[in-house]
């Protein structure tokens, strides 16, 4: 078989793992949802990480699709609508603030990112009469397409929207990076100025990249929305973008699982360390990240595609 | 204008004495991470714990020093004391143990290595010393107060806030640009900043240089956090918001430049305290808006050098 | 290259999981049997600097459980505890707040410190049906917003927190003119700033606000605040900031003299005195966020009282501070609406509804008084409010002039908003506020 192939059957292999652990366990479904959201956003940043630009700051994005849906929840409260809602709204600040920082690279581009998801940060906690500050939005009860549902048929859909986000953003992306645009976003990380000499706009391809993360971290944001159904300001600070690149870096940057066989294990490991020592989860977080890049530099996914790999040889 | 001016100028006045003793601060924290990025290349996101730590242990070993009855002046060394433990001890056990493993790797991993340290630490802090705020003013109240007039009024300041703290960054300054430029160790610091291919190939041990620019990067991050534990209560999280705002302060800078630090940290410090004083909403975006609207005018931060381009 | 070990490490994982992915038999509604322990979910901070409230929190909550199981458990059966961190943010703890309750069965939750995460756990308990106990969050909004059938409060609110102090003040020394708030710029400062200004608007309508600072939640820097604080000279300071900022704050103000220029007005306080010291002059206005105060001048059971802050001392090495009596008020109200639900169940173990429908109209006992849940949910928490004053038999500020609120005085009353209820205030108010009691 084929790398894409197997890549594929993985997927639909995961995907119904997934189905199967939520349906025998009620609050994993809600854990893997956020998990599947999280894994849309990480993709993102993985696009970036394939052109060598890390942002901070993404977790602006995924705070603006939670908050769109968080607004607009009480005048159109429909999954559905407010999932394109967010997707639209998220593209076009990604759009914006793209234009600005494809200029800059490295540390400058992850700063100004950073900088941009602080001061909306700040913003959603100073505009206190709009926003409720830290206290944040509830999210009233949604329905879908139309169709008003009671809360375990409502968790199921969500779950399933996110599912089916992640394999259709999965395929994209796939798609995306085998493209000549695809191609050379690698090339903006390994020699730049030879994109340039070919004609290729550099800045282009990296805005055509950022866009997308956006709007792919937009979703991910309304996801979360959906399923937590409150949002706060936290969302968007600075812990939570680096916590998007430390799935990025846990799933290995290599392949588009990665980012959700991070998310997954991210989510699982944070519960159990939560479960069994509630006051160091942060502890044994940051230790499974530390064992993860000295001594498994390609994440969760390198890990299996070696073994895959050695598997075929044998 | 001129009318405005009239009115609130000795405001104006005021502010600008706040913001220098807040920018001595920033600075002091900014400064170490900046020389520890111009010459190891890695953003450290544990030098906010560093400064914890150090702020934490000045207030240890400070409040050690009063109960074992030594005179009250001694609390001043005592802040430089748990500075140079912390850095002496900390500082170049991360460096052998964790970054000198990834000096080779992508600059993502690097960062994402220091941020997991970040996030062990910041637990391993509430460990040792709890979750109550911690304090210890003694070096306030041993300086006392100025009196700063304010028309008819007078405005009492903290000795140790607007005199000891300036003149402790504006000394560190002077110390680090004259021992970076003057020194032998400091010029081969300065090679290893400004090209590190060409330092390397000219000879210099660059593992001696990260060990040493680590380690003293890291006895300045502990000492910004002992200088801060007269005035402030130490709570968990204070690593948390202090390194974000280093962070703006570095790429304001320009990277790996000392002077773009002081006077990045003085804009800021300044422009935060005038905020306060007019427009109290603002004060929080300070730092962004300053950053931003520098690198739309100097893509390189204020000091930064534009590096050549690799074909 | 399968190595040897690798079957004991697919065990041990599998073994992992099997605790998380144990089919349920979910049955809300299922006839109770006794259980073999009644487990408590408590989500509290124990990360962050909310902690300084959180972890005393969770150590009361140790203390009552362990002594409650001494004497036998709640009506013989045990308790068990089970704690969430609140700090990673509201996905977090939603989701863990659903795995205890679907999949560790706990009987009940004690919701939150902080107001955000009580609004997103209580519509969540209420879905669940799981009864959702706010032990500590401040926001009136719960209440005023929604009916709930499932979830009560064990303590007070923002209103009662905020309007108390102001009577005080406004009993103690009237002639203010001026003032200005510093509070922390989260919700609970700006919600606390406009309860207060709403009342003082109606109780004593002229006053003028020379500064509204709400420095950065999490800020270890108040000097310019405090220069323009020094420079405004406003009659009054209200600050209902709390742990390191308001210890620093205090500390700042006090090297600067501030205190000599202004009356503060601190209701959150309590929780601060014997960290700060003696930074803390004498004749300033502080709170404890209900009738919390170790040296309360009447409490209702004056032994229950002294063995609550004995104990506590002992264990914790420090006077326990409004949290503690909050977590201490959830379980005495637990343990009266388990005997009240298994009475009216004719001496059988009460399902989740029963034992929800137990706390409308509860009687409990606290550390310092005697406390009613409204029918609306919400808890009737008497406020003690008291002016600072140093004395021989504590290195730190304790409270004087203490004037003990009754909580149907301050508190709004059940169906209104506190914002449109405060507007209807009269200045007659203030003659009802009680005569201060001297301290022993």
């Amino acid at each position: 078989m084929t790398q894409p192939r197997i890549e594929l059957l993985l997927a639909l292999l995961g995907a119904a793992a997934m189905v199967l652990a939520a349906m025998a366990t009620p609050w994993l479904k809600f854990v893997l949802t956020l998990a599947l959201a999280k894994g849309i956003a990480v993709l993102g940043i993985m696009l970036l990480l394939r052109a060598g630009q890390v942002s901070f700051g993404h977790a602006l994005y995924v705070a603006l699709g939670a908050y769109t849906v968080a607004f607009l929840a009480p005048s159109m409260p429909d999954a559905a609508l407010l999932l394109v809602a967010a997707a639209l709204g998220t593209t076009v600040a990604g759009l914006l603030i793209g234009l600005f920082v494809s200029r800059y690279r490295e540390i400058f581009f992850g700063m100004l990112n950073l900088a941009l998801s602080m001061v909306f940060y700040s913003m959603l906690e100073k505009f206190y009469h709009y926003t409720r500050g830290t206290d944040g939005i509830r999210v009233p009860s949604l329905t879908v397409a139309g169709v008003p549902l009671d809360r375990v048929s409502y968790e199921w859909t969500i779950f399933g929207m996110a599912l089916v986000l992640a394999l259709g953003f999965g395929v994209f992306a796939r798609v995306y990076l085998a493209s000549p645009l695809g191609q050379a976003l690698s090339a903006i990380k390994t020699r730049e100025t030879r994109l340039d000499f070919m004609g290729v706009s550099s800045r282009n391809v990296l805005l055509s990249a950022y866009v997308l993360s956006a709007l792919m971290a937009g979703c991910a944001g309304a996801l979360i929305a959906m399923t937590s159904r409150h949002v706060t300001p936290l969302l968007a600070y600075w812990t939570a973008s680096g916590e998007l690149v430390f799935i990025a870096i846990l799933g290995g940057a290599g392949g588009v699982l990665g980012p959700f066989l991070g998310a997954a294990a991210y989510e699982l490991v944070r519960v159990y360390a939560a479960a069994t020592v509630a006051d160091m989860w942060q502890m044994i977080l940051g230790a499974v990240l530390l064992l993860v890049i000295l001594f498994a530099r390609g994440g969760i996914w390198g890990l299996l595609s070696s073994r895959l790999q050695r598997g075929r040889v044998a | 204008m001129g009318d405005w001016f009239e009115q609130n100028g000795a405001l104006l006045g005021l502010a600008l004495l706040d913001g220098i003793a807040s920018a001595a601060l920033i600075f002091m924290v900014a400064v170490g991470l900046n020389l520890v990025f111009g010459v190891l290349r890695v953003l450290n996101v544990a030098h906010g714990s560093l400064f914890a730590i150090g702020a934490y242990a000045a207030a240890s070993i400070g409040l050690f020093f009063t109960s074992a009855g030594l005179p009250a002046w001694a609390s001043l060394p005592a802040l430089l004391l748990a500075a140079m433990i912390v850095g002496l001890v900390l500082g170049p056990l991360i460096e052998r143990l964790l970054l000198r493993r990834i000096y080779s790797e992508e600059p993502v991993l690097q960062l994402l290595v220091t941020f997991a340290l970040f996030m062990i630490l910041e637990d391993a802090q509430k460990l040792v010393w709890g979750v109550q705020p911690v304090s210890f003013s003694a070096p306030v109240s041993l300086m006392g107060t100025v009196d700063v007039p304010f028309g008819a009024d007078v405005i009492p300041y903290n000795t140790y806030q607007v005199i000891l703290l300036p003149a402790i960054a504006v000394a560190t300054l002077i110390g680090l640009a004259l021992f970076l430029r003057r020194t032998l160790t400091g010029r081969v610091i300065l090679a290893v900043t400004t090209d590190r291919e060409a330092a390397t190939a000219m000879g210099i041990d660059a593992r001696k240089v990260y060990l040493l620019t680590f380690t003293f990067g890291a006895m300045l991050a502990a000492l910004g956090g002992a200088l801060s534990t007269p005035t402030a209560s130490l709570v968990p999280g204070i690593g948390a918001s202090t390194i974000v705002l280093s962070f703006a302060v570095v790429a304001t800078a320009g990277l790996g430049q000392i002077e773009g630090a002081a006077l990045t940290a003085l804009m800021i410090g300044i422009g935060r305290s005038i905020a306060v004083t007019f427009q109290p909403e603002l004060e929080v975006v300070v730092p962004y808006l300053i950053m931003v609207a520098v690198l739309l005018v100097r893509p390189q931060g204020l000091f930064g050098v534009v590096e050549t381009r690799r074909v | 290259m399968p190595s040897s070990f690798q079957p004991t490490r697919r065990q041990a994982l599998a073994a992992g999981f099997g605790s998380v992915l144990l089919p349920s038999a979910l049955s809300a509604q299922a006839p109770a049997q006794r259980p073999s322990e009644i487990k408590i979910g408590v989500t509290t901070f124990l990360s962050g600097a909310p902690s300084v409230f959180g972890v005393p929190g969770r150590n009361a909550a140790e203390m009552l459980a362990e002594e409650i199981n001494q004497s036998g458990g709640i009506n013989g059966v045990p308790v068990r505890l089970f704690f969430v961190d609140e700090a990673p943010g509201i996905d977090h703890l939603v989701g863990e707040f659903r795995r205890l309750v679907q999949n560790e069965r706990v009987d009940v939750m004690l919701a939150s410190i902080s107001s955000g995460s009580c609004l997103a756990c209580t519509p969540l308990g209420e879905e669940l049906r799981k009864v959702t106990l706010l032990w500590d969050c401040g926001t009136q909004r719960i209440f005023e917003e929604r009916n709930y059938r499932y979830a009560f409060r064990t303590q007070a609110n923002a209103t009662p927190e905020i309007l108390a102090p102001l009577l005080y003040l406004l009993k103690t020394k009237p002639d203010f003119r001026t003032i200005a708030v510093l509070n922390q710029d989260y919700a609970w400062g700006r919600d606390s700033w406009e309860i207060w200004k709403t009342a003082m608007d109606a109780l004593k309508p002229g006053v003028r606000v020379v500064a509204e600072l709400f420095p950065r939640f999490g800020a270890t820097d108040f000097s310019a605040e405090v220069t323009r604080l020094l420079a405004l000279r406003p009659d009054v300071i209200l600050s209902t900031s709390w742990g390191g900022e308001l210890d620093t704050f205090i500390r700042q103000a006090a090297e600067r003299r501030l205190f000599e220029r202004s009356t503060f007005v601190l209701p959150l306080a309590e929780s601060s005195l014997e960290r700060v010291g003696r930074s803390l002059p004498a004749g300033h206005i502080v709170g404890s966020r209900g009738d919390h105060w170790h040296q309360h001048p009447r409490p209702a059971n004056p032994q229950a009282l002294q063995r609550f802050v004995e104990n506590y001392r002992r264990r914790y090495n420090a006077y326990p501070i409004y949290p503690t009596y909050h977590m201490a008020q959830a379980f005495s109200a637990l343990r009266a609406a388990y005997a009240k639900a298994i009475a009216a169940n004719g001496g059988n173990w009460p399902s989740d509804a029963q034992l929800a429908a137990a706390f409308p109209g509860l009687e409990f006992e606290s550390p310092t008084s005697r406390m009613r849940i409204r029918e609306d949910g919400q808890g009737l928490e008497p406020q003690l409010i008291g002016t600072t004053v140093h004395n021989d038999r504590f290195p730190f500020a304790v409270m004087d002039n203490m004037v003990v609120f009754p909580p149907e005085m301050v508190t709004t009353p059940a169906g209104q908003n506190s914002v449109n209820w405060l507007k209807t205030l009269t200045a007659e108010m203030v003659n009802r506020v009680p005569d201060p009691i001297r301290a022993g």
